[in-house]
């Protein structure tokens, strides 16, 4: 068994609701976490308010899927990145989010964050670097 | 087909997952598992309370990886392991533990 682990970038580029790429996307993250692959997030553009805190759904008749964000950790997500830039431009911080975070088997389960801040330019090393990259 | 639990009719999927996860009472499993010729123990509670309190923390059911990870490092590291889940829910803990919970069928479970 010495299978190639691949990196799998997942690009997250929209707002949660109005479409279904939002939930899609992160059900496939949680199907493919579960076969071994290095996998990353990457939230862009409006793709940044997947991850905002006090998400309310009620209005728009649609299963808040916030929460299951912080599942991710238990999926050994580790590298979610977050782009500086898409969160200025819409007025957010790294506070609006919400704190996702892993634990450490390794160091005694020590909790770890999770989301790292990225530049636009560092961002696209990372897509760069990705053996993959899947567009939602 | 819905099923009878305590006079009262829940309704089911057509794979005998509860539609409303909201209906649930413990009664559920206890009439689901009767089905399965199954005689829930404390151990089984243990996992379906668990399953019933990840989803309500995440809005998932969790996969059978992460399940049992987690029921070794809550339940005792002897427990932690599919082989310990499949003698409790000998149909997968997907399958059976999630179905008992009211969970809806996991996500990636075919």
């Amino acid at each position: 068994m010495s299978e190639t682990i691949k990196n799998f970038l997942y690009l997250n580029r929209k707002a949660p609701y109005g479409t279904i790429y939002a939930w899609e996307s992160l059900e496939v993250v949680l199907i493919g976490a579960a076969f071994d692959q290095d996998v990353s997030l990457a939230f862009v553009d409006d793709g940044v308010f997947q991850l905002t805190k006090g998400q309310d759904t009620a209005a728009v008749g649609m299963k808040n899927f916030s929460p299951t964000y912080a599942a991710l950790g238990d999926y050994e997500v580790k590298k979610i990145f977050v782009e500086k830039e898409s969160l200025e431009e819409r007025g957010l911080s790294l506070d609006d989010l919400q704190h996702l975070t892993w634990e450490d088997e390794d160091d005694d389960w020590a909790e770890k964050d999770s989301i790292h801040l990225v530049t636009r330019a560092e961002m696209a090393a990372i897509m760069d670097g990705a053996d993959v990259v899947f567009s939602f | 087909m819905p099923i009878e639990v305590d006079g009262k009719s829940f309704e089911t999927d057509e794979e005998g997952y509860l539609s409303n996860i909201n209906d649930w009472v413990p009664g559920v499993a206890t009439v689901m598992s009767k089905e399965d010729d199954l005689e829930l123990t404390d151990e089984h509670w243990d996992i379906i309370n668990y399953l019933r309190e990840y989803y309500e923390e995440y809005q998932i059911a969790p996969a059978v990886r992460v399940l049992t990870k987690a029921v070794g490092k809550k339940f005792g590291k002897d427990k932690g392991n599919s082989k310990y889940l499949y003698g409790l829910f000998p149909y997968g803990p997907a399958k059976q533990a999630c179905r008992y919970a009211g969970l809806p069928k996991p996500t990636g479970c075919v």
